[in-house]
Order: structure tokens, then sequence, then C-alpha cells
């Protein structure tokens, strides 16, 4: 027999049936019956996005077909205060889709065409649930491509890139979301219509549009996104290239930025890390070494011809012990091959893994590695480590089994101790994969009250109630208090006295 | 604290005290640029101090006073450069008076613009709070991009004390061709030009002459100088051309200015698609950014001149003139004007650091 749930939940449920009925009896105005799920078994596959480790029932799922549709679901939860969490793919690493228990959760995936694509403006309009790498396919004809190339560009959507300013390995040289997109049409959190951004390469008044790339959907609801497409480079060649001491990796990808080269893509690989790999895609990877670079360079021909050369250059002058470059397009692949399968490779070396994504200078990632090195021992737990040499931003994967809670307690002491010292190193706690919910306590490291304070002031300025994504990205007054760390003063270059608060 | 910093600290806090509005001035070269500036001067060009520069993560921070010209001069020594090319309008142009306006200069279609290198702001709000937002590196997601806000906001949101940005290397090799060529050959060239991976940086039509910049590794430019045709003008040409562009001293806009000085005229920033049409309104025309900026000297009234740019999906800013009576900026729809007034009193409840500059009543 059943435990009696305490009286307070019972009346909680109650209460959240309730509630229930009332939002799917308002909703189903507006959306035809097919396009509205709320019974638990329809849900369930809504309850987290790619940050599985939290979960939650969202009250009703709602996936409309049209811009009015949008429109009157926005109305209708803005009449009822209800909180709306809007959703693409839902591959995103931070929780930031994760559902509001008393909330609608507003998938855009039906709004998945490719409206128009201009050859001669170079743009491409598209609705937000289309694919990122669908719209490269769809420009490819046309000899152009869309620059910002997260991992998950199979499947992640560009609204969803919008909403956390995606990068990937192309983003040194080609820019994140924020520099590939012009205009975004969406609504307000009230239902009312509006357009970030133009046509034009800038637009009048405050530019909104930057603060809404990267506002993890806490802004406004977006339905279409106008960005700019590139012309495809001639050819692409990649040079792998081995490290004795990470040391001497951390002062190659240095070196090859002071020799004013911005390559295509720079990656870096720990030994684990290399390990792990090798044995997920055996491209031929150098297991000696203790730290691998991959460097690549696009453009024409002879432009590639040259640079790879200066790169060869300044890499050997920096201790490459082997440096190999691409032949053929096979074997460039081949050589990112690892690189682009770090993650499932790291799913199969260990139950379960927990990804990091702090930013830290470029000089500073040697320093990193032996101090995550260090913390290995401290938390008695393994990390290996894909980094983006060439923008600063770390994956270190911290290795551990969530069966055991003991684990998994120091893996996440692991994993703040991480950002912390990113924070002191003068970078920040997430390079990419946004705050969500995930890094809301490290929110509180990296800004004082009054940032914080500031942000809300932004996000009710877009959204006075308050209801779009609620509890994500800015923590409150009370979590920071409990998380008891301080703000961790950053050195202000100029001005190193400025007290913070 | 930093006397300077506590001293604006101290004055932005009276102000917010006694609702006595400030109009932030850095060098004082802009003073020209949007709404008629109003209230009592606070100079920040008191900000100074050393820039510091790392030329291998590709950022400087820099305070807000430094002169534009110290600060390109120190990334010069090491072969870098603020590659969006904001405009000098004299000696005196701030780092902070860059970041408020917002304006970069002729390479700002290729290489992006002051906003996609801002990396981060230290400023105070009206309330006299000294924040920090975004930082010194690349890649950075952690909380709402405010830093970014502020580039172009003109001092609305608050005063800018320090700022980061990105620097780049550079380019290895230039060139400059030059085409004779009519505005609608100019922009079908430009067009064509920009659909093909060639190191295409800088352009401006004027007059008949189609002047363009090629920029990036020797090979490319070597190889894309052939391809183009055109005749080469020499660097020593060149460089003078492009930085008269740049700053706003080229024949074109010397003729403009004489034309609201006599003639009534004002001088028009056009942003439209690049692939807009002309819009065959009657004045002078330059036009840049391979068609996205065009300036249009004439004394046509501004609705004509607004509605022809809106028509096309821009927009234009009367951006020197000596009425501005129908505002400088174009206006904004109510739900983006509710928006901007939500976010002014969010920084600036009482509305005291440069009010009106950007729109009035803002």
């Amino acid at each position: 027999m059943n435990a009696p749930l305490p009286e307070t939940a019972t009346r909680s449920l109650a209460e959240r049936s309730r509630r229930q009925a009332e939002v799917v009896g308002a909703l189903a105005g507006a959306v035809p019956a097919h396009a509205l799920l709320w019974r638990r078994e329809d849900t369930v596959p809504y309850e987290c996005d790619g940050l599985t480790a939290y979960r939650e029932q969202p009250l009703v799922v709602v996936l409309p077909e049209t811009e009015r549709q949008v429109a009157e679901v926005l109305a209708i939860c803005h009449r009822l205060e209800v909180p709306v969490v809007a959703r693409g793919a839902g591959t995103g690493l931070s929780g930031g889709a994760l559902p509001d228990p008393l909330g609608v959760t507003l998938s855009l995936a039906k709004f998945n065409r490719i409206l128009a694509i201009d050859r001669t403006a170079r743009t491409a309009t598209v609705q937000s649930g289309v694919r990122n790498l669908a719209i490269s396919e769809a420009a490819k004809p046309l000899g152009l491509f869309y620059a910002p190339d997260p991992s998950s560009q199979i499947a992640c959507t560009i609204g969803g890139n919008v909403a956390e300013n995606s990068g990937g390995v192309h983003c040194l040289k080609y820019g994140l979301t924020l520099h590939n997109v012009l205009k975004v049409r969406g609504f307000t959190a009230a239902g009312e219509a509006v357009e970030f951004g133009g046509d034009s390469l800038d637009a009048p008044g405050l530019d909104l549009l930057a603060a809404v790339i990267g506002s993890e959907g806490m802004l406004a609801v977006i339905f279409e996104v106008t960005v700019r497409l590139l012309p495809v480079a001639e050819t692409a060649r990649c040079i792998m290239a081995s490290f004795a001491d990470v040391r001497h990796a951390g002062n190659a990808v240095a070196a090859i930025i002071a020799a004013g080269i911005v390559p295509a893509g720079l990656e870096m690989m720990d030994k684990p890390m290399t390990a792990a790999v090798e044995g997920f895609v055996h491209a031929g990877y150098d297991l000696d070494a203790a730290a691998i670079l991959l460097c690549e360079s696009d453009g024409s021909a002879s432009a590639v011809e040259e640079e790879i050369g200066r790169m060869a250059d300044v890499l050997r002058a920096c201790g490459a012990t082997r440096i190999e470059a691409s032949e053929s397009e096979a074997q460039r692949l081949r050589f990112w091959s690892g690189r682009k399968n770090a993650f499932p490779a790291s799913g199969r070396i260990s139950p379960d893994y927990m990804c990091m994504d702090s930013t830290i200078p470029r000089k500073r990632l040697a320093d990193m590695l032996i101090a995550i090195a260090e913390m290995e021992t401290k938390h008695a737990l393994r990390c290996v480590n894909v980094f983006h040499a060439g923008d600063g931003n770390l994956h270190p994967l911290i290795l551990f089994d969530a069966n055991d809670a003991a684990q998994l307690h120091r893996a996440e002491a692991f994993g703040a101790e991480i950002l912390e010292l990113s924070v002191a190193m003068g970078g920040t706690v997430t390079g990419e994969h946004g705050v969500g919910v995930e890094k809301l306590s490290s929110m509180c490291v990296q800004f004082s009250p009054a940032e914080r304070a500031q942000m809300e002031g932004l996000k009710r300025a877009f959204d006075p109630a308050g209801k779009l994504n609620p509890g994500k990205v800015i923590p409150s007054l009370s979590r920071c208090a409990e998380y008891g760390r301080m703000h961790v003063k950053r050195g202000l270059l100029a001005f190193p006295e400025l007290p913070r608060f | 604290m930093n006397p300077a910093v506590a001293a604006i600290v101290e004055r932005v806090r009276d102000a917010h005290a006694s609702g006595r509005p400030l109009r932030i001035r850095g060098g004082g070269t802009k003073d020209f640029y949007g709404e008629t500036p109003t209230g009592d001067v606070l100079d920040a060009g008191t900000l100074v101090g050393a820039a510091d520069h790392e030329p291998t993560e590709l950022v400087v921070t820099a305070p807000a006073g430094m002169a534009l010209v110290d600060l390109e001069a120190l990334l010069a020594e090491k072969g870098q450069c603020l590659a969006f090319e904001p405009p000098r309008f004299g000696p005196g142009s701030t780092v902070g008076g860059m970041v408020a306006a917002g304006l970069s200069g002729p390479s700002r279609a290729a290489a992006g613009s002051v906003r996609d290198h801002l990396l981060g702001v230290t400023l105070i709000s009206g309330t006299g709070e000294l924040m920090h937002f975004g930082g010194r590196v690349i890649k950075n997601v952690a909380g709402y991009d405010v830093s970014r806000l502020v580039a172009g906001s003109l001092g609305i949101l608050g005063v800018i004390v320090e700022v980061s940005i990105k620097v780049l290397a550079r380019a290895q090799a230039e060139a400059t061709l030059r085409f004779d060529c009519k505005p609608t050959e100019a922009l079908a060239l430009l067009h064509g030009w920009g659909a093909r991976p060639l190191p295409l940086d800088a352009s401006a039509w004027w007059n008949g002459n189609l002047i363009v910049r090629l920029r990036g590794a020797s090979a490319a430019v070597a190889e894309a100088t052939r391809t183009l045709g055109g005749e080469t003008i020499p660097p020593a040409a060149a460089a003078p051309f492009w930085e008269s562009l740049r700053d706003h001293t080229d024949p074109f806009f010397v003729a403009a200015d004489d034309a609201i000085a006599h003639q009534d005229a004002t001088l028009w920033r056009l942003s439209l698609p690049q692939t807009a049409p002309l819009l065959g309104l009657a004045g002078d025309e330059l036009i840049e950014w391979h068609g996205a900026q065009r300036w249009l000297a004439t004394a046509l009234p501004a609705a004509q001149v607004r509605d022809a740019a809106a028509a096309v999906g821009g927009h234009a800013t009367a951006f020197r003139t000596r009425d501005k009576s129908a505002g400088v900026f174009a206006p904004l729809t109510p739900p983006l004007r509710a928006i901007h007034e939500r976010l002014k009193r969010s920084f600036d409840p009482k509305g005291i650091l440069n009010p009106g500059r950007l729109y009035p009543g803002l």
C-alpha cells in the first residue's frame, strides 16, 4: 500500500490539476487539439534538455504551427500569468529549456521551414525550428554556408543557437551566432510582435538584438531568424601537431595568434582524451603526446598553402614533436573525427561525465591543465580535456559514476573548482553552453549583487511580469547567500584598486 | 578607488539625488552627433591610465578617456589594430566616445562593427553603481550581454569607465583598386564579388569612381588583384584615401559640410540592405559597405528620405544637420520604444544621464 501523501503535497497536486485544466481550457481555443499535450505520458519527452540531470514535468506542452498561434498562446499565458519556456530541439547543455512545473513549454519544433535564401545579399531567412546544419545544406548549391557550427549542429535549431549565442570550432575566425545574425522576429511575453535588428547592418536605437542573442529565451520568443551566409572556401587543410609537454602546446596556441594567424579552427586535446577518442575512432592519433593541437586553415588553395606553412613554422619553433598536414579531404576529416567524437568517446570510458564550459585567457591554458591534474588527485576522479584552444574555451569532462552519490558530489565540487579558477584567471563560467539552471550558483561568483540586479532590470524591461523562462540565468539573492562563496574579484586592469561592492 | 572614477561616481550620485541631468563628454568630437546634448558637462576625459594590451590574447582593455589615436598607436607597435576602423573626428576622440557612439569605418561590412568587437564594459549606472559586464575573453555567455548593449547607446545607460575590445593583427597584405563606373554597375560588381571567397574588405563609390580595398593573406590578395582587374592605386595614395573616408575629411564630406552650412542640407546616413536599389533621391551620394551604408547630402525633407530608406528595409539617420526637428534617428515601433523606456529606467531611474540624446524623452 502506498504511504498517504502529506496534506500539503495533496493540496499542491490538486492545485496543479486545477491550474492545468484552466490553462488547457484556455489554450484549446488557440491551437488545434493535437498541438496541446498535458497527459504525463505525452509530456515526458519534454522533461529535460541535453542536461539530463535536471528534470521537471511541464504543466502543458504546446506546439503551435503559425505565428498567430504563438501570439495567442503568449497572450493567454500572459493573461493567466503562466510561465512560458520556449524550446527548440532540446539539445542545450545547461538546462535552459528545463520546464517550469507550473508553466507552459512552448515548442517551436513545427517552425521548421527555410523561408528564403538570397544569393546576392548572402542571407537566409529561416524559421526558428530549422536545424543549424540544414541552413548550410540548403545554401551549399549556391556556394554559401552558415558559419557557426556547434558540435550538435545536426540536431540543434537556429532558435536555440540564438538563445544561447552558440559558437563552434569555426568561431575564432567567423564569429559567434551574434556576429552572424542580422535580424530576429518574435513576440514579447505579452504576445506583441517585435523585430530586433534588421536587413541592414544596424538598426536605430539601442542594440536590442545584441541583448536578445544569448538571453536564453528570457527576453522574447523568436520564430524567425535572418542569418548572414558566407562563401564556401575553396579548400581547407588541417595540421595535427604533437607536444611532449602541455606547456609547449599552450605556448604554441599563443604563438600562432601572436604571429597574426587566425586559424579556421584551433583545438587541443590532452593525453587521456586522445587515448579515449583513439579507442573510439581509430584515427591514428599520437598516443605518446602530452597534448595534441588541431590547427585548420581555409581559403583559396594558394592562401591555404601559405598559411599552413606559416602555422607549421610556428608549431615547430614551439617544440612540436610531430607535425602532419592533411593532404586530402579524407585525411582532414580523419584528423577531426576524434575531436568531434570527444563526448561519445568519454561516454564509452565512464558511466557518466560532467562537461564544463568555462573560458580563460589563452595564455593560461597550460596552467589550467596542470591545475586540473591536481584537482583529479584532490577529488579522486579522472578528467579528460578538450579545449577550443583558439578562443580559450575549455571543455573538461569530469568522469564519474552517478549511481555513487559520493562520486556525484565530488564531481560537482570538482566542476565548481574549475569554474571558480576560470573566473579568478580572468575568464568566465560559460563560454558557449549558457547558464541555464546548471551554472546559476557560479553566477554568484562571477557577478556582484548590483550586476545581477541590473541583469534582472534588463529582463524586466523586456518582460515586465517575469514570465519568460523564469528562474534561469540570474540567481536569486538567497541562492547566492546559500552558495556561500564570494564574488571573485576579476582584475580590473586600469583601476586595480576599485572595490567591487 | 581610483580618484577619477570616485569623482565621477560622486557626481552621478549627486545628480541622481538632485535630478539635475549630466551630459557625458569625452573629447567632444562627436557633440554634433545625436540629439542636442543637454545638462551639466561630465568630463569623462579624466578617466585616463595605461591600457592593458595582450597581443597573444587579441584583447586590449583601455580607460574610457584614453585618446583613440593613442590606443591605435599602442596596438600598431605590436602589429595589431581595431579592425572596425572607428572614425576619429579629431585628435580628441576617446575610447569611451567610440563605444558610446558605436560608429564603424570603411571595413565594417567585412570586419564587423564596434559592438562585434566589444568584449567587456565597466560602467557607472544612473544611480552611481559601478558595474562590470562581459570580460576579456572572446567566448562568454554568462548572463545577458549588457556590454554590447552599451555600444551605440550614446551614454543613456551609464558612464563608460573602461572597455575591453577584441583586436586583430593587421592584414598581411592589402591592395586598392579603382574602377570607372556608374553606381548601379558598382553595386552589381560588389555583389558579384561578395558571393565569391575573395578577400574583399572595403568599398566606396562616389562621383563615377569605385574604389575597392582587398585585405588578407598575401597569396589571396595577389590572386584577387589579378582576378578583379581595375587600376591599382599605389599604397602611398590609397592609405590617405581610406583614412580620409574613415575620418570624414574626404572631399565628399567637406562638400557636405559646405552644403549644410550654406544650403540647409543634411548629411544623411542611410543604413540599407546591401542589395537595396539606388533610392534615386536628389543630392550627392557616397556608397560604402558594398551598398549597406550610403551617405546622402541633400536638402530634401526628412520625411521623404526616411520613407525612401524604410521602403527598402533600411533606416536613415540625420548624421550632420542644423535642423534636428524631425528627429535624428528613425523612430522606433511602439513595442521597441516601450522596451527602450523601461531599459532606460532600469539603468538610470531618474533620467539624469544624457537625457534625450538618443531619442527625445528617453
